[in-house]
Parts: C-alpha cells; structure tokens; sequence
C-alpha cells in the first residue's frame, strides 16, 4: 500500500491530468447521443440569460432585413386568404368545418445564439417550456428547414441543426415525390445532400426538395433547397444529390416551432404495431 | 499575491466573455473562429502548482462548452494544454532566467520567445479540438489544414493582444 500511495503522490500531477481529461471525455460521450438530452447545452438559464442580454444588443442591426423577409411572408401568407380568392363559378357548395381537423400549430421564437460553422452546428432560441416547447419538435423558418429541438429548460431551448452530422431528415422531390433522407457532410453550410434516392428516378439540377411528411416533426411540403448538382455512385443504385439550401443559415432570426397535435396519437400506434 | 489572483479571476471572465459573445460569431471561410480563451492559460505566472493549472484549465474549457454547445471537446482540448504548458516553457527557454510569479509574455521574456511557447500550445490545442470535433479520421488531411488554418488566426489574435494590452513595461 505504501509504496503504491508514494507512487501515486509522486505523479499526482500526471493522474490529476488523467482524471480531468477522463471526465472531459465522459462530457463527449454522453453528449454524442442523439437528442439526448445534457446539463451542459446552452438552454440552461446562465448561458441562455446571457445570450439573450446580448443578442437584445446586436438585434438592432439586423432589423432592415427581417422586416423584409416578414413583409414578404406577410404578403405570400396574405395571398392565400380565401378573400383573395376570386369566385369564379355559382355552383352551390358547403364548406365543412369538421372534414379539417388541425393537426399542426405554429410557435414563433427568436434566434439568440446560432453557429454554422461547426461540424455539429446548434441554435438556442427564446422560447422553452413555458411557452410550450418540447423536445423533439420541429423548427422552420419562412425559408425551410432549420432543425430538431434538442434541449428545453424553461425559458430557452436548443436546437439541433440541420448542419449537424447526425441529423436526418426526410424529403422528397417535389416534381416526383420521390423520398430520400437529407443528411449534411460538413464541409459548406450552404449545400446539404439527398441519398436514397433510386437511379432510375428522373431528376434535374433546379428541381424543388421539401419535406416529405413521413416524420412526426415536419408537415409535408415544408421547404428543403433545390438540387445543385448530382451523381450515382459507382456499383450503388441510388443518386447522390447536391441540394443548395434555401435557408442562409448564417443568417436567421426569426423561426417557428412546428407542434403535432396527432404526435401521441401517432407514436402510440407506431409503438403499437411494432410489439406486434 | 492577492491582486494576482484577483487580475487571473477577471481576466478568466473577461476572456469567455470575449470568446462566446464576439470571437464564436467570427467566422472566416465558414471554418475558422479564432479560440482566444487559451490565452488564460498562456498568461498564468510561471511556476504556478500544476494542479491549479489544470483545474483551472477544465473549468475553462467547461465554461466554453456550456456555451457553445460543444459536448466535452474544448474541456478536453484546454485540460491537454495545461498539462503541457510548464513542459513547452522548459523546451522553449535556453535559460531560466523566468523568475517565479511573473507571468509569460512578450515584454518579459521576448518576442521570439513567446512566440514559440504560445505556437506550441496553440496547435496542440487547435489539432486535439479539431479532432475531437470531427471524431473520425477519414478526412485526416483536411481536418489538419482546417486546424493548421485556425492557429494561423488565433496566434495573430494572441499577438496584438499582447501588443495591445501589455505594451507597458509590467508593474
């Protein structure tokens, strides 16, 4: 025993080393898991309080373009009213309430801190749960796809990005609705790429990627990016798409938080017919 | 002796102030942010015990992972370089002429000097973090270059600090 104690004292700086960088890795191993959930993420109230303070400061520079991205949207949003609609023929017909039940509500919150360049990019925005945030949902822009929340504390939450090397996401290509999963490589944060889609599929650089409403966090149709260029692999039968995003993900501010109220619903008869 | 603890304790602040609100908002070709924080760790006084280096070398890298989401990976990256720094100050300095609680920097010890000390630990920190960020060795060369790159802008940053802040014959 004594000579392993001398031992020990005699390097005690080399095992105080050892001791700190294993914690430091136990860190990175229980935050590498997808979505799991960890106290140290910036929704926690320290660091979300000073993003906040700051971001209150630096918002004032942003202001002339995100009044112009929200008038646009006002304006597209404005165009969809029924009473911009114009009836152009008399034939009797009822509206029915209750063939639409709402399935999908909409949170608005602000970006107060965002990287994209990272190899695992994240956002923390102003809303948690208190406002009724959970984890799990999806976040868009009035542009597309931004993420997946991560964290909620109660007055912030993280969020996973779509520039984050373990998101997935599916879509499909709007012309043909044929689905693929979205993942991101890494290298630009402007061009995400589209795999599992079959070479037989007839596509072209141009073409509109959205959401293809397989997952519970995404309503179909939500805007991905259009494709930049592509490619089969050699010996694969599938594409490898370029898609160059809609969103500049340097630059957000404004996003919304997509609830689905049919979420329980859903994953329960998911749950169901897979213990089956 | 108090007072040098006192200025350490603010410049702690100061420096993950600095590097979460404005130096992570930097981004030069999408890839590089200079990581100014490390300079807390360069600037301890020489022959400060190991162990506060260290410890304070953790809390360091904790502070800035809380912040940037980053999981453990600067906690890791900034525990190594405390652990290396009394050993890169001994393979730098010929002599050892760095008397005891005054702190490394370019007034006291020379430009060419701290230059080397602060490249040493610098890249060791920079090519540990990228690493670890990236976990995987497929791209090897190219997270080198990203890594080598991002040294490139922290150590210019590191170096007007000192001309900026230090310029005075130290008390």
């Amino acid at each position: 025993m004594r000579p392993l104690l001398q031992f020990l004292f005699k390097y005690y700086n080399f095992f105080l080393f050892l001791l700190l960088e294993f914690f430091a890795f136990l860190i990175i191993y229980q935050n590498s898991y997808y979505q799991q959930s960890s106290i140290l993420s910036a929704a926690n109230a320290i660091s979300g309080g000073i993003y906040g303070f700051s971001s209150g400061i630096t918002d004032y520079i942003g202001l002339t373009s995100i009044n112009k991205t929200l008038a646009d949207e006002n304006a597209h949003l404005l165009s969809l009213q029924k009473s911009s609609f114009i009836k152009t023929n008399n034939k009797v017909f009822v509206v029915n309430d209750t063939l639409y039940q709402q399935q999908y509500t909409y949170f608005s919150a602000k970006v107060i801190s965002n990287t994209s360049n990272r190899a695992n990019n994240y956002l923390t925005l102003n809303k948690g749960l208190k406002h009724g945030i959970k984890k799990n949902m999806g976040v868009i822009s009035s542009q597309g796809i931004i993420g997946i929340v991560k964290d909620v504390s109660d007055n912030f939450c993280s969020v996973t990005s779509l520039l984050h090397s373990k998101t997935k996401i599916s879509a499909k290509i709007k012309k043909n609705d044929n689905v693929g999963t979205i993942i991101w490589k890494g290298d630009d944060y402007r061009v995400v790429t589209l795999k599992d889609v079959p070479a037989h599929v007839k596509i072209s650089v141009g073409d509109t990627i959205i959401s293809s409403g397989y997952s519970m966090m995404f309503p179909e149709g939500i805007l991905i990016g259009s494709i930049y260029s592509y490619e089969i692999n050699k010996g694969k039968d599938f594409y490898e798409i370029r898609v160059k995003l809609f969103n500049d993900f340097n630059n957000i501010s404004y996003v919304y938080v997509i609830n689905n109220l049919m979420k329980d619903e859903l994953n329960e008869l998911e749950k169901r017919s897979q213990n089956e | 002796m108090n007072n040098l603890i006192i200025r350490n304790i603010i410049r702690f602040i100061g420096l993950v102030l600095l590097q979460v609100l404005v130096f992570n908002n930097i981004e030069v070709f999408s890839f590089i942010t200079p990581f100014i924080y490390i300079l807390f760790i360069l600037l301890l006084p020489f022959n400060t015990p190991r162990w506060i280096i260290l410890i304070s070398g953790f809390l360091l890298g904790l502070c800035i992972d809380i912040f940037s989401n980053s999981g453990g990976i600067h906690t890791a990256a900034t525990v190594l370089i405390a652990y290396l720094s009394p050993w890169a100050q001994n393979v730098v300095s010929t002599k050892s002429d760095n008397e005891a609680g005054t702190q490394p920097g370019i007034q006291n010890s020379g430009f060419k000097w701290f230059f080397l000390y602060a490249l040493i630990l610098t890249t060791a920190h920079h090519v540990c973090l990228f690493y670890l960020e990236i976990f995987r060795f497929t791209d090897f060369f190219e997270t080198l270059k990203h890594a080598l790159y991002n040294v490139v802008f922290t150590m210019v940053f590191i170096i007007i600090s000192q001309y900026l802040f230090f310029n005075r014959k130290s008390e």
